[in-house]
C-alpha cells in the first residue's frame, strides 16, 4: 500500500466513523424500532379473526416482500415528489426501511405468537385476563424467545441495507466512502474500511443477541 | 336429580346446568346436558374419551361457549342461546377456577408470580395482601419453599399443585378440574389427589373430570357418567360406580378397572 493510500485512509477514518455514528446507526435504530412496532400490529392483524384486517395485513406483507428494497426506497424518495410529497433523504430512508422491516418482522412475530401453546391463552382467559393483558404478560414474553434469533437476522440485514440509502443522498457510511474515494479512484481502500465498519457493528449486535437469548431462555430447561 | 336434591335439602345448588348443547362444526359434542351441583359438594365426571366430558367442563368456564342451554353458577345465570354479552361472560368466568390436564402454568414466571398474576393484574388486589395470600395458598398445597422457582424446576405433580393454587387465588366459588392427574407419572398422582381431597373437606364445590375411579368413590358426592354427549347415568358413587344401571356404564367401568 503506497503512502498516499495510507494517508487517504487515515484522513477518512474519522469522517466515516462520524457517518456511522450519526447516520448509519440512527437510521438503523429508528427504522428497526418503528418497523418492530409496525410488525407487531401487522402480525396481530394477520392473526385476527376480522377478515378484512387479516387480508390487509397479508397484502401488505406480500407487497413488501415481493418488491426490492431499492425500489421501495426510490418510490418514497424519487416517485412521491411527483404527487407533491417531498421528503428529505433521511426521513425518506427511515420510512422505507421501517415499512420494509415491518413486512419481514411481521411474519417472524406472527410465527412466534402462534408457537406459544394454545393452553397459555386458555390459562390467561380462565384467570380473567383480557386480550391486551394476555398479550403483554403471557404471550409476547414467550414469543420473544422464539423471535429473537430471526429478528436479529432482520436487524443485521438492516444495518447493511442502510448502505442503500447512499443512493438517495443520505450521507451515511457508504456514501462518505464513495465521496472520499471518487477523486483518486481509490475505491478498494475506502470500501474496505466501510466493509470493516459494517462488520464490526454486526459483530457487536451478534454479541448482544447471544446475551439476550440467554436472558430470555432462563426459564427453559436445557 | 330429584333424589339428590332431597338428600341435601339444606344445601342449595351452586351450579345448575340445563340442556347445554355444543357442536364443533358438524360434530355435535354435547346433546343436551343437564345436572345440578349442590354447594360444598364434589361431582366426578367420568366417561370414555370423546364422550364430551371435557367439553362439559369447558362450557362451565366458557372456554368453549355452549351453543344453547342455561348455566347458573351462584348468582350468575347465562343463557347461551341468547348471545350473552362480554360483561356477563366475564362475570360468569370469574365464578370458577380451572385446573388443566397439562397445568398450563406460565413458564416465564416464577411460581409465586404465577399465583399472583390473577389477583394482582385482573382483580387489582393490593400487592402485599395478595402476596401473603398466595404464599399461604402455596403452603396449603405444600409448595411454600418453591415460590421462587420456575415451573420447569418442579415435578409434574408440583406443577399441577401450583396450577391448583393459581386457580384458588382468584377466590372462585366453583373449582373445575380437567383430568388433573392424567398427564402425571403414576407415583405423582397421589399428591395431587390429596390436595383435591383436602379442598373437598374444606367445603369447596368441585367438578372433576377424572379417570381416577377410586378418587371418585372416596371423595365424590355425585358421579356423572357421560357418553355420546348426554348424561347417561348419575347418582351417588355407591350407585353409579358399584351398581351401574346402564350397560354402557358397566362396560366402561369394566374397561377402566380391568383393562387387560
Amino acid at each position: 500500500m503506497d503512502q498516499a493510500t495510507q494517508e487517504l485512509i487515515l484522513r477518512n477514518l474519522w469522517p466515516m466513523l462520524r457517518a456511522t455514528i450519526f447516520a448509519t446507526i440512527p437510521l438503523t435504530a429508528v427504522s428497526f424500532v418503528l418497523g418492530l412496532v409496525l410488525a407487531l400490529l401487522v402480525a396481530l392483524a394477520r392473526i385476527s379473526r376480522i377478515k378484512p384486517l387479516s387480508l390487509l395485513a397479508r397484502a401488505y406483507v406480500s407487497v413488501i416482500r415481493g418488491t426490492p428494497l431499492l425500489v421501495q426506497l426510490f418510490i418514497v424518495f424519487y416517485a412521491l415528489p411527483q404527487f407533491d410529497i417531498v421528503i428529505d433523504p433521511f426521513p425518506a430512508a427511515v420510512i422505507a426501511f421501517s415499512l420494509n422491516v415491518g413486512g419481514y418482522a411481521a411474519e417472524v412475530i406472527r410465527a412466534a405468537i402462534l408457537a406459544v401453546p394454545r393452553g397459555q391463552w386458555e390459562a390467561a382467559q380462565t384467570i380473567g385476563m383480557n386480550y391486551r393483558t394476555t398479550l403483554r404478560r403471557v404471550i409476547l414474553p414467550q414469543a420473544a424467545r422464539t423471535a429473537v434469533p430471526p429478528l436479529s437476522n432482520t436487524l443485521i440485514s438492516l444495518v447493511k441495507d442502510t448502505s442503500l440509502a447512499s443512493t438517495i443522498l443520505v450521507t451515511e457510511l457508504l456514501r462518505v466512502a464513495q465521496l472520499a474515494a471518487a477523486p483518486t479512484f481509490d475505491f478498494f481502500a475506502l470500501y474496505g474500511v466501510a466493509a470493516i465498519y459494517y462488520w464490526v457493528i454486526c459483530v457487536i449486535l451478534s454479541f448482544f443477541q447471544g446475551r439476550l437469548e440467554t436472558r430470555l431462555g432462563r426459564y427453559v430447561l436445557r | 336429580m330429584s333424589e339428590l336434591a332431597s338428600e341435601s335439602v339444606q344445601q342449595p345448588d351452586l351450579l345448575t346446568v340445563r340442556d347445554v348443547h355444543k357442536a364443533f362444526g358438524d360434530n355435535e359434542v354435547l346433546k343436551g346436558i343437564s345436572f345440578d351441583v349442590p354447594a360444598g359438594s364434589v361431582t366426578a365426571v367420568i366417561g370414555p374419551s370423546g364422550s364430551g366430558k371435557t367439553t362439559v367442563l369447558r362450557t362451565l368456564n366458557a372456554l368453549d361457549q355452549a351453543d344453547a342451554g342455561v348455566i347458573t353458577i351462584a348468582d350468575v345465570t347465562v343463557d347461551f342461546g341468547a348471545a350473552p354479552d362480554r360483561g356477563l361472560l366475564k362475570r360468569f368466568r370469574a365464578q370458577s377456577g380451572m385446573v388443566f390436564q397439562s397445568h398450563n402454568l406460565f413458564p416465564h414466571m416464577k411460581v409465586l408470580q404465577n399465583v399472583l398474576e390473577g389477583p394482582v393484574l385482573v382483580q387489582r388486589r393490593p400487592k402485599a395482601e395478595a402476596r401473603e395470600e398466595a404464599l399461604a395458598l402455596l403452603a396449603q398445597v405444600g409448595l411454600a419453599e418453591k415460590a421462587d422457582q420456575y415451573p420447569y424446576q418442579l415435578s409434574g405433580g408440583q406443577q399441577q399443585r401450583v396450577g391448583i393454587a393459581r386457580a384458588l387465588a382468584l377466590r372462585p366459588k366453583l373449582m373445575l378440574f380437567d383430568e388433573p392427574t392424567s398427564a402425571l407419572d403414576p407415583e405423582l398422582v397421589g399428591e395431587v389427589l390429596q390436595v383435591m381431597k383436602d379442598l373437598a373437606q374444606e367445603g369447596w364445590t368441585m367438578v372433576v373430570v377424572t379417570h381416577e375411579i377410586r378418587f371418585a368413590q372416596q371423595v365424590a358426592d355425585q358421579v356423572l357418567f357421560i357418553d355420546g354427549g348426554v348424561v347417561l347415568e348419575s347418582g351417588p358413587p355407591a350407585q353409579v360406580l358399584t351398581e351401574p344401571q346402564e350397560a354402557r356404564t358397566r362396560q366402561f367401568l369394566h374397561r377402566i378397572l380391568d383393562p387387560i
